[in-house]
């Protein structure tokens, strides 16, 4: 599988009414690999996730998720993907294991009870899965929201800011649960705000700022965008945060790489 | 796709049976105000409608049963209205599901708790004294009738259901639909009514449903009615369920 193109977006438009949220977007995600889409509030993250899960059409441009056209085969897409949305995706008022039970019924599995019973396990919440979901704790909701996307084993998996207002114990569960999918071989995106997630998890992060990718590649290549120099004179690698902030530039206007140095230097003379 | 729609529907329907079952005060309220419009009407005002012979509650119930279905819709629309608004619906959305069988289960299960709601308003008017000799035959008309009706009422429920901006919204529509049955011949004979409101009573949908039922459950011959009211609950049906489905549609898309 590794090779493969796994989700594969080209010139993605998208706009709501006069506000123009994607202005050409372009990114491969691997098979098999964990792709971070990095970007503030309102950058157009979950318009992009939207539209890959099928939820949304785009206004210009393609994107194809294992090998389908969103758009035209969007059928096959649904049967490949599986979404965690950015608001627990799970039913309140059901149990745990119902919960469960039904997302497998309707995958059309054969054995719900025995995959819900599986999961539970898996995601230590056997002992709450008779309890409704109204009573868990924003972490075992998550792990749960989690344990639905895997059901029927979906090849691709999509995590619209997982851990978005999780304690740093439900944080870190959530992370070791997304790195043990991709030793299954599954392929995530993951939209995070959360700089620190985004280092720990992926193998290669996109910023999306103002519409478009502004930076596509793996840690070790977006920390390189810095010119060598800060090494020399500062006492500290440039974290991830570095990198997003500088490209960024706080005023939300610089994307160029000139406004970049700029504000390296500025950085360098503190 | 569409071979999956019967599995779906039924896994959606149970989801929001339980929904309902987990909440039974929903069809508590849904009754209440039917019962209360049934107490004031037979005990309060009753005494002077002049509704010819027989009981005034036997002549009042099946304007209730139909106030009692329409105060049950604005429940079908207030939980479509949350279920389009959770993550929930997301991910029902982004499974390789057929997609009506989500509208489906919330009508089905509408359904289901409206006929909870009429046996509870049924049994109440018993208690009051509501009586019929009708025979099986004709409770079955009665129970198609308000099916129909029931059917062709959530489906318009599910509009603003989909389309309203707040829950309030989806709520509120119903209103209307729960005040008609009061310019009708549900409470008050038609020819009692000033010229252009007895021409509205008599040509709006509730009146000839109304009638139906009455007929049919105090024993009289039914006439042209049934065919108004069945040809009124149809039209409304189909009406409904294509502008839902149109407005699904764009809603999902």
């Amino acid at each position: 599988m590794s090779g493969d193109i796994a989700i594969r977006v080209r010139g993605l438009e998208k706009s709501y009414k006069e506000l123009k949220v994607l202005r050409g977007v372009d990114f491969d995600v691997a098979s098999g690999s964990i792709f971070a889409l990095l970007g503030s509030n309102g950058a157009g993250k979950t318009t992009v996730v939207n539209i890959l899960c099928t939820l949304l059409k785009a206004d210009a441009g393609t994107a194809s998720v294992g090998g389908f056209d969103v758009a035209k085969q969007a059928a096959d897409v649904r049967e490949s993907i599986s979404l965690t949305g950015q608001f627990a995706a799970v039913d309140e008022i059901l149990s745990g294991r119902e919960n469960l039970v039904m997302v497998a019924q309707l995958r059309h599995l054969k054995n719900p009870d025995a995959v819900a019973d599986e999961l539970l396990e898996r995601f230590t919440l056997t002992e709450a899965a008779a309890r409704k979901v109204s009573t868990y704790s924003g972490g075992m909701r998550r792990r749960l929201d989690i344990a639905m996307s895997l059901i029927g084993n979906p090849p691709v998996i999509f995590l619209d800011e997982p851990t978005t207002g999780l304690d740093p114990q439900a944080r870190l569960e959530v992370w070791r649960t997304v790195k043990e999918l991709t030793e299954r071989g599954t392929t995530v995106l993951l939209t995070t705000q959360d700089l620190d997630e985004a280092e720990h998890l992926a193998e290669r992060i996109a910023i999306l700022h103002d519409g478009r990718i502004i930076v596509n590649g793996t840690l070790a290549e977006l920390k390189q965008l810095l010119p060598p120099a800060k090494v020399e004179y500062v006492e500290k690698l440039p974290t991830l945060e570095d990198v997003f902030l500088t490209i960024v530039g706080d005023g939300g206007n610089g994307s160029d790489v000139g406004t970049a140095s700029a504000a390296l230097t500025s950085e360098e003379q503190r | 796709m569409n071979t999956h729609f019967f599995g779906d529907t039924a896994v959606l329907t149970g989801r929001s049976l339980r929904h309902i079952m987990r909440s039974m005060d929903t069809i508590i309220t849904t009754t209440i105000m039917p019962i209360m419009f049934m107490l004031l009407f037979v005990y309060v005002f009753g005494g002077a409608i002049n509704t010819g012979s027989g009981s005034y509650v036997n002549y009042l119930l099946p304007g209730i049963l139909l106030i009692t279905v329409a105060s049950g819709v604005s429940y079908t629309a207030f939980r479509l209205f949350l279920d389009m608004n959770s993550g929930i619906f997301d991910r029902f959305h982004s499974m390789p599901i057929a997609r009506s069988s989500v509208l489906w289960a919330h009508v089905l299960s509408s359904l289901v708790a409206i006929v909870m709601s009429l046996v509870v308003v049924v049994a109440v008017a018993l208690l009051m004294g509501f009586r019929s000799g009708a025979g099986m035959l004709a409770w079955l008309a009665v129970a198609g009738i308000l099916a129909l009706f029931t059917l062709a009422l959530t489906w318009l429920a599910v509009i603003p259901g989909l389309s309203a901006k707040t829950a309030d919204g989806a709520v509120v529509f119903s209103y209307p639909l729960v005040f008609l049955p009061f310019i009708s011949s549900a409470f008050v004979p038609t020819s009692t009514m000033p010229g252009p409101v007895r021409a509205f009573a008599e040509y709006q949908p509730v009146t000839s449903i109304v009638n139906a039922i009455r007929d049919l459950l105090t024993q009289q011959p039914v006439g042209s009615d049934i065919w108004i009211a069945l040809a009124w609950c149809v039209g409304l049906l189909i009406v409904s369920y294509i502008a839902a489905m149109i407005i699904y549609r764009r809603r999902i898309s």
